[in-house]
């Protein structure tokens, strides 16, 4: 009987180190995209296993779009003290006062303006690569994403400019102003980060567990009640029982109502939802994306 | 809530691509893998059981879970390939889904380069056609060491068995004459499911594995190359800690090995610095380690006050690997600007990037036969050729035959860096003879 076998959770992570290593190895002032969500926990710790005992050789940047969840905030800032990394945050507000984003007319999403304010700190700082928690199983159009990607001086990916990635030869080479953007979670899927969060017994934001929230019936979605966006008159608000799946702006979040403390209760949850028979779960959340459409189409 | 313990743990990866020409059924087929392993996510069902109500009267189109790339194709997009992630509790498997007939040597490369296996389809009802044998020879050129026919659309043919029996004696005819070792025909229906993931009452008469059995037993854990000791060096690990008494000379090495095993206390040779040293220590974040193998990332500390840097081997004296300036390998050609003789490119070979000069085409391989045609003055996109290299600086290498990190490269176009070629190197001639510290290079 051999022992010389690994796991799909260290197959995933030699991967990933030799990733960020390659980063290391190749970039002069690359940075780690690192937002207290799930995936850039487990970059955390991934760079901590490719550079230890060294200091991490990278700053951790954030774009705080100042509709953060306080949690995530809270937990971003302790975990990169733990770590003794340097921490950078620039805020979308400060972008927007120095003229670098400008929201549209009734614009309340940060979605849009968190580009312009990523790319002015990419050039403060003179970054010449960042890496994030991107994975290739979130959707379709990701499936194709390179672990490392290319963007040109104005910040562009050109999906029709790609360069191929053969074997674990990844193709770093910049001119003056282009950048690249790296992706070691790229082969890992939502199952495989929470496996290693368990494994590694990581600490995540306390809002993926279950909680006792006030939610507004909006867009198919329980998003969480807040200030931003009050509830209307005619929107359902109520208290229930919710996790978040994946963590974005506060406006944005769709919550789940699931009782999963644990990481263990996750774990089980995301396997269950899987081989689940579609139930009416599915149907209606379709049905109501159509209700959603008609609802705009009534609107415009 | 389901108790834990009832969610087995993959216990590792199959990668593995497919390939067949249009038509043959390979977007039916990764559609009925991931539907019927239960592994789609409830968005993507939602989309394809609302597309059957409005398109397909009903009917689930399974080619449609993959149609973001055919659309994307029709665009102009470069889609050389495309990732899909489905687990069962035996394995977790990784799908590269190459598309496209045109740039379809490139693409098939690039899909193929990190697989255990390929999946070659066959349209039962055509048999062996010139595609099968192309994808077949590619699949051995990169030396994949697992091979699945899968004879589709069996429905087609009334689940003949004599049918399976002549394309697979199709296929026998020309397998001898490549690399694959592990080849299995799998008589099945994409469209019905028939031996994909549920066996077929439709083929008594055949007794193998379904598709999904088969990827979830094939045996893959020698796939990786554990015969001679080979650490690129990718990153030099130094501490800055001037209090810390314990990291203070702290020097390690670190990167991912490329190649066989390595002990504390064993004596290992940096090259090309060609110096000798022993093993220390071999350091990981969750403490040290007394062995480490392909493919785990470590870092290695040296008895000797070493300096090396990224671009050095670390390497173990039995197995030797050849160390030189004058190499001789296959390439597959991916850019539309061809390849001429006498252009410097950048060489990227393990973690070392040097600059080269391809002196001669030797020849161009016929994609079908693997075999050499006459010695052309370029090579195009798509095309396979042997060539002549020369590096500003050695290389220490291996075959790819025998090591598929440490025998492979890719070209990099000097001013656009552009990836324009991927490598394979032959043998080399000589090895270096640690022993006789003949092995300064
Ligand atoms: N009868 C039958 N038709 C099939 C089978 N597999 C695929 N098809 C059909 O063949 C056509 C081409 O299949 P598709 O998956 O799109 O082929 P691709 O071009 O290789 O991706 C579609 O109409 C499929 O429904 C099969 O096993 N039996």
């Amino acid at each position: 009987m051999t022992s010389y076998h690994l796991d799909h959770l260290q197959l995933l992570e030699t991967e990933a180190i030799h990733i960020m290593r390659e980063v290391a190895g190749e970039f002069e002032r690359p940075a780690l995209l690192f937002s207290g969500g799930k995936d850039s926990i487990c970059l955390l710790r991934l760079a901590e296993k490719a550079f230890r005992p060294a200091e991490l050789p990278l700053p951790l940047l954030n774009v705080d779009t100042g509709h953060h969840f306080p949690e995530l905030n809270e937990f971003r800032d302790r975990r990169a003290r733990q770590l003794g990394a340097r921490l950078i945050v620039r805020t979308v507000e400060e972008a927007i006062a120095r003229g670098l984003a400008q929201p549209a007319a009734g614009e309340i999403s940060r979605n849009r303006l968190q580009i312009p304010t990523l790319l002015a700190a990419i050039e403060e700082f003179r970054f010449d690569c960042c890496i994030g928690g991107a994975r290739r199983d979130e959707e379709k159009a990701r499936a194709k994403e390179r672990f490392f990607s290319f963007r040109d001086s104005f910040g562009q990916w050109d999906p029709k400019n790609q360069r191929p990635e053969i074997w674990n030869l990844y193709n770093g080479r910049l001119n003056p102003g282009e950048n690249m953007r790296v992706f070691p979670l790229s082969n890992w899927t939502e199952m495989d980060v929470w496996e290693y969060i368990r494994r590694e017994r990581l600490e995540v934001p306390s809002i993926y567990f279950s909680h006792q929230r006030r939610c507004v019936r909006r867009g198919g979605q329980w998003l969480p009640a807040n200030e931003l966006v009050p509830p209307k008159p005619n929107e359902e608000v109520r208290d229930l029982i919710v996790r978040v799946r994946t963590i974005g702006d506060i406006i944005s979040t769709g919550c789940v109502e699931s009782p999963a403390a644990t990481v263990d209760d996750i774990i089980a949850e995301i396997a269950a939802a899987r081989v689940t028979e579609r139930g009416s779960r599915a149907d209606d959340r379709a049905s109501e994306a159509a209700m959603e459409d008609r609802k705009k189409a009534g609107y415009f | 809530m389901a108790p834990v313990s009832r969610i087995p743990v993959p216990v590792d990866i199959l990668r593995f691509n497919t390939c067949g020409s249009v038509d043959d059924g390979k977007s039916t087929l990764i559609g009925r893998l991931l539907y019927d392993s239960k592994s789609l996510m409830e968005d993507q069902l939602e989309a394809l059981e609302r597309s059957a109500d409005i398109t397909g009267g009903g009917q689930i189109n399974l080619a449609n879970l993959t149609d973001g790339l055919r659309a994307e194709r029709e665009q102009g997009i470069t889609i050389d390939v495309a990732y899909r992630y489905f687990a069962t509790p035996r394995r977790k498997f990784i799908i590269a889904d190459t598309p496209g007939h045109v740039q379809y040597t490139r693409n098939m490369v690039t899909g193929a380069s990190t697989a255990n296996l390929s999946v070659v389809l066959v349209d039962a009802r055509h048999g062996v056609i010139e595609q099968s044998r192309r994808h077949t020879a590619i699949a051995s050129l990169l030396r994949i060491p697992h091979l699945v026919v899968a004879v589709n659309k069996m429905d087609l043919v009334g689940w003949s068995e004599a049918r399976f029996l002549e394309i697979r004696a199709q296929f026998e005819e020309f397998l001898p004459r490549l690399a694959i070792k592990d080849v299995k025909f799998i008589p099945l229906s994409a469209l019905t499911g028939d031996n994909v993931v549920t066996a077929s009452p439709h083929t008594p008469w055949y007794s193998g594995p379904t598709l999904l059995g088969h990827l979830e037993s094939v045996h893959i854990a020698s796939d990786w190359n554990l015969d001679g000791f080979r650490l690129p060096v990718q990153w030099v690990n130094r501490p800055n800690s001037p209090t810390d008494a314990a990291l203070h000379d702290f020097r390690g090495f670190s990167g991912q090995i490329a190649g066989g095993i390595v002990r504390t206390g064993q004596k290992v040779l940096a090259l090309p610095a060609g110096m000798m040293s022993t093993v220390k220590q071999l350091w990981t974040y969750d403490g040290p380690v007394a062995e480490a193998f392909c493919p785990q990332s470590v870092t290695v500390v040296l008895a000797d006050d070493i300096d090396l840097s990224r671009g050095s081997m670390l390497i173990g004296l039995d197995h030797p690997p050849g160390a030189a300036t004058d190499l001789q390998a296959r390439l597959c050609w991916m850019h539309p600007r061809p390849l001429q003789a006498g252009k410097k490119y950048l060489l990227k070979h393990t973690t070392h990037t040097v600059q080269c000069l391809v002196t001669d085409i030797v020849s161009k391989l016929d994609v079908a036969s693997l075999e050499g045609r006459e010695a052309p003055s370029g090579l195009a996109m798509n095309d396979l050729g042997e060539v002549r290299l020369k590096t500003a600086r050695p290389l220490v290498f291996d075959g790819y035959e025998t090591n598929r990190l440490t025998g492979s490269f890719i070209l990099i176009e000097p001013g656009t860096n552009a990836t324009v070629a991927a490598g394979m190197l032959l043998p080399p001639r000589e090895t270096v003879k640690p022993e006789s510290a003949d092995y300064v290079i």
